[in-house]
């Protein structure tokens, strides 16, 4: 086994023996896929009430994610955990001086964590897709139409790539407490409106969240953007890529 | 074996540590001295690789830190932070580390039995006890059985018996031929453990010598006089062109002469002696002279205003304290004199001046 193999059981290790992996990772389904059936269930009952274009426009995939806005706060939770207790812990020192090789540590630890967001990300995405769809009934459409898979596909790519620009950027800030006193604001509050208000939507639509859920929008006139679904998840592989980066070049710089 | 070679560490316009440059060799226990916030843990962490140091260097073995591929197996720390997800198992936490260095899983079970560790090893570190938990860090320092150990105050926390066990674990392992480096600031504890000494002071070097060459160069015998007629005692001491100086308990204190001619003397002028004796000062005191001027943090003794200037007598709970079993008689403070009589007192912690009032 060589050493990369090594770092990478021993992150394995780390992530699977704290209970916060657990009760974050569940959290993101059970919240997206819930919130989502219950927004989907309102919906069916009031459709009626609806107005003749919002019928028209009317983006069943979509509403099934309307979850997703809060089920992303707990994958938020989840990638700030994950490198926030090293430092809060003090056992970053620990994992540093058995892995000197500090690029190693963090790419081991995005590896390690990438794979498990995914498949947790795509749980929740068919999850809340196919409940969802279910509960519209009428009103619901199949995986098969046009766009579907692609954005129920795209969900779930999403919220794994959230909870990496999340590990990013807390490897960039250290402290648990300012990771979440920054991230769990913004993508609740600030990025919404800044990618909403007509004054700051210019800018504000190339914010990570707010690129990257065009890939789950199916009716394109609901979401006014320059770009498509897929450049609004590579947006947010942009910003991901640019928040890792930024944490490593924070890992190698500063003392431990 | 650990080379430090002009090892420099600068934070903003504060130098932590200045110029360090000694080498901690196999084979014996090597005590890092020096108050708190001298710069012993910044030290070692820029041996561990962890900070970078502003100039100078450290080698492992000849190597870097960062060149060592899988370094637990060279050397193992126990840093002051334990360094311990709380809710992470014992087990589990030094699975991870052996994992990333390519140890076996059994040696986890081994290390933690090695420091009696195995009856709570799934438990999660948050319940431990302070001496548990560096229990549980110095299990982590020998998972990949290294040839070089170091720890960070590691008595901190731990109990008589525990304290015991730590000496005796570290003995075992230098006597195994392992470089020990151990850092405290308490002199008393590493007279009972290490057989080399290195003193720092706000990140200087102060020294770098052997216990016993410590003890030799930095302690000042003094004779002790204790007779019924002080007065006439001391004028009769004067005359010979000493300076003694009164204790604490009103007994005489005599720098520079040698009890058998100060006998000499008082039978001479028929002065009658309840004591004559010869005091070594305690490695405690030799090591608070030494570092006296390069303290950081003063305390003071309540009711003291100022650091006492020197020469005057130190607060009211004044004196350092007392040697523990190093020196053959029991030491007392320096000389409450004239001034200019004898060594300033030495200002120094609370946590010193409490120890020395247990005598």
């Amino acid at each position: 086994m060589n050493h990369t193999a090594r770092v990478l059981t021993s992150e394995w290790t780390k992530i699977r023996s704290v209970r916060s992996t657990v009760w974050t990772l569940a959290a993101a389904v059970l919240v997206t896929i819930g919130l989502g059936a219950l927004i989907c269930a309102v919906t069916a009952s009031t459709f009626d009430d609806l107005s003749p274009t919002s019928r028209t426009t009317f983006d069943a995939t979509y509403t099934s994610f309307a979850g997703m806005g809060i089920g992303q706060l707990a994958m938020i939770a989840f990638g700030v955990l994950v490198v926030s207790a090293e430092y809060s812990t003090g056992m970053i020192r620990n994992s540093l001086a058995a892995v000197p090789q500090r690029a190693t540590f963090l790419w081991c630890k995005v590896l390690v964590a990438g794979p498990l967001v995914l498949v947790v990300g795509m749980i929740t995405s068919f999850g809340t897709f196919f409940l969802g769809q279910a509960l519209l009934g009428p009103h619901g459409v199949g995986i098969g139409d046009p766009g579907v898979l692609r954005a129920v596909f795209g969900g779930g790519l999403y919220m794994a790539l959230i909870a990496l620009f999340a590990i990013g950027i807390t490897f960039v800030l250290r402290s648990p407490l300012l990771a979440f006193a920054i991230l769990m604001p913004w993508f609740f509050l600030v990025s919404n409106i800044l990618g909403t208000v007509e004054a700051t939507k210019k800018v504000g639509q190339y914010l990570p969240d707010q690129a990257g859920t065009t890939v789950i929008s199916v009716v394109p006139e609901t979401l006014d953007r320059p770009y498509g679904p897929w450049e609004g998840l590579l947006i947010l592989v942009g910003w991901t890529a640019a928040a890792l980066v930024a944490g490593l070049i924070v890992l190698k710089k500063r003392d431990a | 074996m650990i080379e430090l070679r002009d090892l420099t560490k600068r934070y903003g316009p504060k130098t932590a540590v200045d110029g360090l440059s000694f080498t901690v060799r196999p084979g014996t226990v090597t005590g890092f001295l020096g108050p708190n916030g001298a710069g012993k843990s910044t030290t070692m962490r820029m041996v561990l690789g962890l900070d970078a140091p502003t100039r100078g260097d450290v080698r492992i073995e000849g190597k870097h830190y960062t060149e060592l591929k899988e370094p637990l197996h060279s050397i193992g720390a126990l840093l002051e932070a334990k360094g311990v997800h709380g809710g992470r198992s014992a087990y589990n936490h030094l699975l991870c580390l052996a994992q990333s260095n390519g140890i076996p899983e059994r040696r986890v079970g081994e290390v933690l039995e090695m420091v009696g560790l195995e009856g709570v090893a799934r438990k999660r570190p948050k319940g431990f006890s302070l001496g548990m938990g560096q229990r549980l860090g110095i299990a982590g320092a020998l998972l990949g059985d290294p040839r070089i150990l170091m720890f960070d105050e590691p008595v901190n926390g731990l109990d008589p018996e525990g304290i015991h066990w730590i000496r005796t674990l570290m003995q075992r392992l230098a006597r195994e031929g392992r470089t020990v480096f151990v850092s405290s600031h308490l002199m008393s504890e590493m007279a009972q453990t290490a057989e080399h000494l290195v003193v720092i002071g706000q990140g200087k070097l102060l020294a770098d010598t052997s216990m016993a060459q410590f003890i030799a160069e930095n302690s000042r015998t003094h004779v002790r006089v204790r007779t019924p007629e002080p007065e006439r005692m001391r004028d009769v001491l004067t005359a010979e062109g000493l300076r003694p100086a009164t204790g604490a308990d009103g007994a005489l204190e005599v720098d520079g002469a040698e009890a058998p001619r100060i006998g000499e003397l008082a039978a001479e002028h028929r002065l009658v002696l309840h004591e004559l004796s010869t005091q070594r000062a305690s490695l405690e005191e030799a090591f608070m002279r030494l570092t006296a001027q390069s303290v950081e943090y003063h305390g003071h003794a309540p009711g003291d205003g100022d650091t006492p200037a020197p020469g005057q007598p130190p607060g009211p709970a004044g004196g350092p304290a007392s040697g523990t079993g190093t020196g053959p008689g029991e030491a007392t403070g320096p000389a409450q004199g004239p001034p200019g009589g004898g060594q300033p007192p030495p200002a120094w912690g609370q946590d010193w001046r409490r120890r020395g009032g247990g005598r």
